[in-house]
């Protein structure tokens, strides 16, 4: 039998790949901290100064509501259109279904540059000023594949024949959707929607170029990295993070975990 | 109506909200944008076409057609980087690391995949600025006599997407390695096959959906990715997507922007035709 | 080409739970050996040990007469045909079957013939060219066992080989195993959870249970003379009563028995009871019958213990009716001591 720990050469690659992923989030976080104006080594201290600073900032505040608002709202609409798309292609083979499902996903594979661009003229054609809205809706087209691919790649042949047996029983349609099929995908539209949440909460390019006077936050942290380094903005990017990463945690401890089981 | 009409009818209702988002948000912009890369600008007025002024323009004036080619040349690097990468780490998780421990691994592995794109741009900043913590070490060792400038330089971007590109492929490398039946590698060994030539000749070529898959990607968000080019790179050479917004935002020359966007579009497609076999493919 | 397998107080542990104790067995070359037994039975955990995939806690496995139990899968003159099969999917037919002898360095015009002689051997030669994914379930079979034999082990370990194929082409591959087997001539041992199956291809089977060997006989001996209640049980169906001594005779649930006397279980097989035979089992009423082509199936319920309930195969000509009461016979009593578990 070889042993299970194979060589060191394994461990050393594995030690300098985590230390390429984690150095420039641990440098972030580490230099959020720094008693002094500038984000680079020397490490003169620590303080919570730069914290107090960015809570306080009522710009930064705005642009963090703005930024919760546009992701709750652009996942659950994603969400909900996905989760419908979903049951009624996994249902029956409707004449074109490949089309559909191609034209649902294809927002996927083109850059966010192109959709945001596509969006700002067909707005402006229509006189749709750069808003929040205009964002949200941007949002939606890019995580709506999303969702839609994570809640179709659930339906199985069981969930199929679970959703068949209910209107069998005499579910009338929303009662099927209601009482059966979102509680039996319940952990993959759980997963759909922190995963949107999370990409319309990081997204920059469609915020930037469809927002003006309200602003999300990526832009906020944009319009910041203009003044150069600062402490200020690691603890910014620090906070954004913490975010996330609760997120993914949370996710990580309780949708997926309980999934696999 | 016949029964299967019905069935049929009600699928085809609950499809509707979707597409209907689809075609408004993303079919009809992106036709109004083909449009507009069609018009053309006189001085500060938009006249529409059709008019392929802009395409030849892209394709003969060497400015333009340099940030194709330096889009290109990142896009591959940081792709084939990336899974070079990639590939060693995503499998060293999988089969070395204890199955209890694999999970976290993992997770570490793709933790600041979940930082905004922003600030993760602004972090390697931090980390290759000429005060950062890399000169600080490589000079603090002596083994750089002085700091050596890799800020606003290609070597900056393409670290930055690498970065990047890495998380994303070792999760879609290990997805598809652990997916295998360890049966493969038990059988080959089993059949003479020495360590070395079952990587090479069963596990790289039952991995290669999920390579093929995940180099696809990089390749998509990183031809069109404007922030790490711009935060990294800086505007010594420009990249296609650098390009589209200084059209934008230098006197708001819309149909070059969606020329351009077009062309880089484009770009995507011919690498999805080259994908395809190998991204539909479902293996036994 | 074939060897002969020796296991040599063989235990295996994973953490604290003991997989097999202490294991002894002796496999003649050329012998088509079934391990049979329940999941969990430590059947597999035996193969792997063989075939070198785990390494004994205790013991040794000879082959050959060579001592094996530290070297390498690749090393060991074994080769093993996996449960799922594990064929290549990104190679041939062709390429698979040929995979060990490019593997040993055998040039490849001469790799082609012998892939091609081992595929026409499972009667696939037509479709060398083919992707495993192009093929059935039986055809995958085919091509594993194929691989596995090009390289002409001296022994084949076969884990649950036929569990993914429904019944008809069991049965059928069944008896190709055998034929293949008594054709090259390489000691076979086979994994299985199906005593039909291992009846249909043993020389000599292993009954094992919670990681130890029950018995080990030929089909018939194992069949007919159980050495244990397991045995007895898992390699068909059995009636079962216990029965303790009474005079020069024995006690039952049913009333004193004319057999010598013994305390322990009873056991009959269905077809050993029916209305004649050696000695009588008292008065039964027929509560169920169904006909199974061959034979009869009933269920009698004894008078003397209606809480009890006897299966007989009745012969094809029987005509038995619900509710009749009959006096059942009996021949070959097995009396075994009961389990000490």
């Amino acid at each position: 039998m070889r042993p299970r720990l194979g060589s060191p050469l394994a461990w050393i690659y594995l030690a300098a790949m985590f230390t390429f992923i984690l150095l420039p989030v641990i440098t972030l976080v580490v230099f959020s901290f720094q008693d002094g104006r500038l984000p680079v080594p020397p490490f003169k201290g620590a303080t919570l100064d730069w914290y107090a600073k960015v809570l306080s900032d009522r710009a930064m505040m705005e642009a963090l509501g703005n930024s919760l608002l546009v992701a709750a709202l652009s996942a659950f609409v994603s969400l909900l259109l996905g989760f419908l798309a979903a049951s009624g292609l996994a249902r029956v083979l409707l004449p074109g279904s490949v089309l559909m499902r191609g034209l649902l996903i294809a927002p996927m594979t083109v850059s966010y540059l192109i959709i945001a661009l596509g969006l700002l003229q067909m707005f402006n054609q229509i006189g749709l000023r750069p808003s929040l809205l205009a964002t949200g809706i941007g949002h939606v087209v890019i995580n709506l594949p999303l969702c839609f691919a994570i809640i179709y790649a659930a339906i199985g042949a069981h969930q199929r024949n679970a959703l068949r047996a209910a209107r069998d029983l005499g579910a009338a349609e929303w009662q099927v959707l209601l009482y059966v099929a979102a509680p039996m995908l319940a952990p993959s539209l759980a997963a759909a929607y922190f995963l949107a949440f999370t990409f319309s909460w990081d997204e920059f390019i469609i915020a930037f170029l469809l927002t003006r006077f309200d602003v999300t936050l990526p832009v906020e942290i944009w319009s910041m990295l203009r003044s150069g380094l600062s402490p200020e903005t690691n603890a910014v990017g620090s906070l954004v993070f913490l975010v996330s990463v609760l997120i993914v945690v949370t996710l990580e401890l309780s949708i997926f975990r309980k999934a696999r089981k | 109506m016949s029964l299967e009409r019905q069935e049929k009818r009600h699928g085809a209702a609950l499809v509707a909200p979707a597409l209907l988002w689809a075609v408004a948000f993303f079919v009809l912009p992106f036709a109004a944008m083909v449009a507009m890369s069609t018009a053309k600008m006189v001085g500060r007025e938009i006249v529409p076409g059709p008019d392929f002024g802009n395409y030849i323009r892209i394709f003969t004036e060497p400015p333009l057609t340099r940030a194709i080619f330096v889009s290109l040349e990142i896009t591959a690097i940081v792709t084939i980087l990336s899974v070079l990468l990639a590939w060693p780490l995503a499998w060293i998780i999988a089969t070395r690391v204890p199955a209890k421990w694999q999970r976290l691994a993992l997770l570490l592995a793709v933790l600041p995949f979940w930082t905004s794109y922003v600030v993760r741009s602004y972090s390697w900043a931090l980390v290759l600025g000429e005060k950062g913590i890399v000169m600080n070490t490589l000079v603090g060792l002596h083994i750089l006599s002085e700091p050596v400038q890799i800020m606003a330089t290609r070597t900056a971007t393409v670290i930055g997407f690498t970065h990047f590109f890495v998380m994303l492929l070792t999760l879609t490398i290990y997805s598809n390695l652990v997916q295998l039946s360890p049966n493969y590698a038990r059988a080959a060994e089993d059949l003479g096959a020495s360590r070395w030539q079952v990587i090479r000749l069963v596990i790289l070529p039952l991995t290669l959906p999920g390579v093929v898959t995940g180099a696809f990607l990089t390749f998509v968000l990183c031809i069109g990715d404007y922030i790490t080019p711009q935060i990294l790179g800086g505007n010594n050479e420009l990249t296609l997507p650098q390009l589209i917004m200084l059209q934008l935002g230098r006197r708001g020359d819309y149909p070059m922007a969606s020329a351009l966007s077009v062309v880089l579009m484009a770009m995507v497609t011919l690498a999805y035709a080259g994908c395809a076999r190998w991204l539909k493919m479902d293996r036994v | 080409m074939t060897a002969d397998v020796r296991i040599w107080s063989v235990e295996h542990r994973f953490g604290d739970f003991t997989a097999l104790h202490t294991v002894d067995l002796q496999i003649a070359a050329g012998e088509f050996i079934v391990l049979l037994g329940p999941s969990g039975c430590g059947k597999t955990t035996l193969l792997s040990i063989v075939g070198g995939f785990l390494s004994p806690s205790e013991g040794r496995v000879l082959i050959g007469g060579e001592d094996m139990t530290l070297v390498a899968p690749k090393d060991r003159p074994t080769t093993t045909m996996f449960q799922d099969y594990a064929l290549f999917p990104h190679m041939s037919l062709e390429a698979n079957v040929g995979f060990g002898l490019r593997m040993r360095g055998v040039g490849r015009r001469e790799r082609r013939e012998k892939a091609l002689e081992m595929l026409d051997m499972v009667g696939l030669a037509d479709k060398a060219a083919r992707r495993p994914h192009e093929l059935s379930g039986g055809q995958r079979q085919r091509v594993a066992l194929a691989r596995a034999l090009a390289v002409s082990p001296d022994v084949l370990l076969l884990d649950e080989p036929l569990g993914a194929l429904d019944l008809k082409l069991r049965r059928q591959m069944q008896l190709e195993l055998k034929e293949i087997q008594r054709r090259v001539g390489t000691t076979f041992i086979h994994v299985t959870h199906d005593q039909e199956e291992a009846m249909a291809v043993a020389d000599r089977i292993v009954v094992m249970n919670h990681g130890r060997i029950e018995q080990c006989g030929t089909p018939e001996e194992v069949y007919l003379s159980p050495r244990t209640l397991f045995a007895a049980g898992f390699m068909g169906e059995m009636n079962r009563l216990p029965v303790t001594p009474e005079g020069s005779g024995l006690a039952s649930p049913l009333g004193p028995l004319a057999l010598a006397p013994q305390t322990g279980a009873l056991c009959l097989r269905p077809e050993d009871i029916g209305l004649e035979g050696d000695f009588s089992l008292g008065r039964a009423r027929l509560s169920e019958a169904a006909f199974f082509g061959s034979h009869h199936r009933c269920h009698f319920t004894p008078l003397a213990a209606p809480e009890l309930r006897l299966i007989a195969h009745l012969p094809q000509g029987a005509h038995p009716e619900i509710g009749a009461e009959v006096e059942l016979f009996a021949r070959n009593p097995i009396i075994l001591p009961e389990a000490a578990a």
